[in-house]
């Protein structure tokens, strides 16, 4: 599985881009996000109000109660701000 | 049309290029948006800002623009739509995003245009990050523009 940051998650986290395996109960966004945060310092202090990260797979917005899978794109970010 | 692209835009060759050879446009309407000098809604109270960074998630931008300019022309009867955001390093004053809508009467223009604007604030995958006088700081989310964003919901 494909994890991309982005932002102030990106700075945090300290990579823009990871492959990870995830054990195999992490079957849905928000188990894979609880997992994400024990994997060091970084990832617990970027992940510890999940109300301002936002989630996509595979491109597109997703919740926490959605289907992640080996082999998903998956991408960690804030709110988006353009325009 | 959408284009992300780092570089400039000219927006007066941009929108001749929408209603050129076309005689059934009545109506063109068109948005740009700014790097603005300062943080926040207030010059007075704000920290002043030098330059913005954009950055965005490749992929994933050009679909949702994509997909917001779809949903823009199903509710719309447009005659050409476009959209260029930029990202990258931008300073003050500089240009980072034009929406243009065309149509054979203006309330669609305006309407269309306003939407598309409402749209990408709230859901194409773009983060800013300004220089301020206090050190980089990362814009965000506005709950105004979640607002704006809603009433377009039927």
């Amino acid at each position: 599985m494909k994890i991309l940051y982005f932002a102030w998650l990106r700075q945090r986290i300290g990579s823009a881009e990871e492959t990870v395996t995830p054990p195999p109960e992490v079957t849905s966004v928000g188990a894979l996000l609880a997992w994400l945060a024990t994997r060091g310092p970084g990832y617990a202090e970027a992940l510890k109000d999940l109300s301002v990260v936002r989630v996509a797979v595979n491109q597109e917005f997703a919740q926490a109660g959605d289907a992640v899978k080996a082999g998903d794109e998956v991408a960690l970010f804030p709110p988006v701000t353009g325009g | 049309m959408i284009r992300v692209q780092r570089e400039d835009f000219d927006i007066g060759a941009e929108l001749d290029k929408l209603t050129a050879g076309r005689s059934d446009i009545g109506g063109l309407a068109s948005f740009t948006g700014l790097v603005r000098d300062f943080v926040g809604m207030d010059k007075a109270a704000g920290a002043d800002v030098s330059a913005m960074t954009l950055e965005h998630y490749p992929g994933m931008t050009e679909k949702r623009l994509a997909e917001i300019e779809a949903e823009a022309n199903t509710r719309w009867p447009l005659s050409a739509s476009l959209i260029i955001h930029r990202y990258g390093k931008l300073t003050a004053g500089e240009r980072i995003v034009l929406v243009a809508c065309a149509a054979a009467h203006r309330e669609d223009a305006f309407a269309a245009c306003q939407f598309l604007m409402d749209w990408l604030k709230t859901s194409a995958p773009f983060w800013k990050q300004e220089d301020t006088a206090n050190g980089p700081r990362w814009v965000e989310a506005d709950a105004k523009d979640d607002a704006l964003a809603a009433r377009w919901k039927t």
